[in-house]
């Protein structure tokens, strides 16, 4: 099923003439209200009418992670605060979070997108949704939620965590539709082997799965083990959050860009040139439609590639790939974004000088595990286990404060951790993670 | 009064502690009593050296992470109720004991009670006050 036939199975040439109106709608918007844009724009030497067509969109500049930074935390925002009904922001105490704010029209438009990814992953009126992301700042739950019920199917609003109940609710409420983050999916899997009970005595019929990145193999193995139908897909807070892209159910390859609220681009990430359709290389959205937070060029530092092809769900709309890697150095550990500098500046906080230390993270059964392994200088070692344990168990506690995930602190013997080149190699993931080929693309 | 313990952190490795006492071994360092506390993931060595600096010095230069603390060297007959004798005074007066552990003297039949406390000034003069035998470094150094 096609939510929206009108927009999703639009001729190309029409769908072009509609991104072109909006985006030089959405340029003159933030021109006028948002300053870092046209201070940008002001230096760069464009203005929103020099934008003519859509490949003039490469002679605007890039907004990235660090405009969010020093704007931080309403100063992107379009509109009064009158007009914003919703925020939603990055999880961490460390650093600043992004903040993004939606308006009542953003939050109508947000629903319809993600209305498009549950029909497009093979969700109807009839189907019970379990929505198994955490519901609160970070936009996975809310984001899905309304769009179940913009559909019409139903919404049983979970939220994460607590395993065994939530296969308690599957089978007795009849769930038939599973939201959640892939790697949670395996784990429920798991969870109901052990339980011995067989997945077929429950009605799951489909899986939209998003929030990380997987492999097809993954893919496989969750259809395998859990009789269902298992769909991507993709979005970003900063641009919206899920409901980005998303794959449909008949073909199974490729996330289907809502382009019609989004132009995607393709940029190689050290060069900023634009790519050609086809190539890898880094993903750069800009928002059509959005009112609260528009987005000029967002660089989401996520490796992938465009494409358009023929596809049997009638669906006309350009494809990504599944993400393969980043261009930063951000981990995503259980659907939460974790960047190293977070785990530094955690550190610095609670002793108040920078210990060596390296991020470890591995997929034990299928939960992603974050350990972090910390030098024992002579000012974080007590000659007593007691105060040794007290300051172990600080560490913990601040790590898990400032990054939102359950964290494993070891301490270990000083010059033990692996550095390369004299510099501290920050982190080793020993995860099965889809991983993009260009070696130059990924740092370190 | 008061006796330097030298304490070594150690990750829970085969053969860590083995290296410890190698490197003391080599340096002439002769080691007069020690207590390793440990969790599964890494462990805390206590020792008391004859050379204290140099222990120091030389398991620093192994890239050990090495901890200098004051403890309290005690001594009693080596004989029943030896430790309760010791013990009482102090938790009748609220002296918290951090940890402890002990060795024993055959040749003078004495038994020699090293203490970590909270407090040591205020554990020390409870401990004189009821007429305890209290080492000072020199003297269990070269025990």
């Amino acid at each position: 099923m096609i939510f929206e036939p009108e927009f999703e199975c639009m001729p190309p040439d029409e769908l072009r003439i509609l991104q072109l109106y909006r985006l030089k709608r959405q340029l003159r918007r933030v021109y006028e209200r948002v300053k870092p844009y046209r201070e940008k724009m002001e230096k760069a030497g464009v203005k929103p009418d020099d934008i003519k067509s859509l490949e003039d969109i490469k002679y605007l500049p890039f907004t990235t992670k660090d405009d969010f930074r020093e704007n931080y935390p309403y100063g992107l925002f379009a509109t009064d605060m009158e007009e914003i009904v919703r925020v939603h922001s990055s999880s961490g105490t460390t650093g600043k979070p992004t903040v993004v704010g939606y308006t009542k029209r953003d939050l109508e438009t947000w629903a319809t997108l993600t209305a498009r990814v549950l029909a497009a992953g093979g969700v109807r009126k009839r189907d019970i949704v379990q929505i198994a992301f955490g519901y609160g700042l970070f936009t996975g739950g809310f984001g899905l939620h309304y769009g179940v019920e913009k559909l019409g199917a139903t919404v049983i609003p979970v939220s994460s965590g607590q395993t065994k109940r939530q296969i308690m609710i599957m089978k007795d409420y009849g769930t038939t539709a599973l939201v959640c983050t892939p790697s949670y999916a395996l784990h429920i899997a798991e969870t109901l082997e052990e339980m011995r009970i067989d997945p077929k005595e429950l009605k799951l019929r489909v899986g939209l799965f998003g929030a990380e990145p997987w492999t097809e193999s993954m893919r496989q193995e969750i259809e395998k083990r859990l009789h269902i139908d298992a769909t991507d897909n993709y979005g970003l807070s900063e641009v919206m959050g899920p409901g980005v892209s998303g794959e449909c159910i008949e073909a199974k390859s490729g996330l289907h860009i809502f382009e019609d609220h989004f132009y995607p681009e393709i940029i190689n990430p050290e060069t900023g040139k634009p790519l050609p359709e086809g190539e890898w290389g880094e993903l750069v959205i800009t928002t059509l439609t959005k009112e609260g937070l528009p987005l000029i060029r967002y660089r989401t530092r996520d490796i992938t590639k465009l494409y358009r092809e023929e596809c049997p769900c009638g669906r006309t709309l350009i494809k990504m790939a599944k993400p393969s890697g980043r261009t930063d150095d951000m981990l995503i550990i259980r659907g939460v974004n974790i960047f190293p500098s977070q785990v530094e500046e955690a550190l610095l906080e609670i002793e108040g000088a920078s210990p060596h230390f390296q991020i470890v993270v591995d997929r034990k059964g299928h939960l992603d595990e974050m350990e972090v392994w910390v030098e024992a200088s002579e000012h974080l070692f007590f000659d007593s286990m007691r105060k040794q344990k007290e300051l172990l168990d600080r560490i913990t506690d601040h790590l898990q404060q400032s990054l939102g995930i359950k964290v494993k602190v070891k301490l270990v013997e000083p010059k033990t951790l692996e550095r390369t080149s004299g510099k501290a190699k920050r982190v080793i993931d020993r995860r099965d993670l889809p991983k993009y080929v260009p070696e130059k693309y990924l740092k370190n | 009064m008061k006796v330097e313990q030298i304490s070594v952190f150690l990750e829970n490795r085969a053969g860590r502690l083995a290296e410890v006492a190698e490197i003391l071994g080599k340096n002439g360092i002769n080691i007069r009593a020690l207590s390793l506390a440990d969790t599964t993931d890494f462990g805390i060595l206590r020792l008391i050296v004859n050379d204290r600096e140099k222990a120091k010095e030389v398991l620093k230069e192994a890239g050990f992470t090495v901890g200098i603390t004051e403890v309290v060297a005690v001594e009693v007959d080596d004989e029943p109720g030896g430790l309760a004798k010791i013990l009482t005074p102090l938790s009748e007066e609220g002296i918290n004991v951090e940890y402890m552990y002990a060795f024993v003297e055959k040749s003078r039949n004495k038994a020699v009670l090293i203490f970590r406390f909270e407090n040591t000034d205020k554990a020390i003069e409870v401990l004189a006050k009821n007429n305890i035998t209290i080492l000072d470094g020199e003297q269990v150094y070269s025990l």
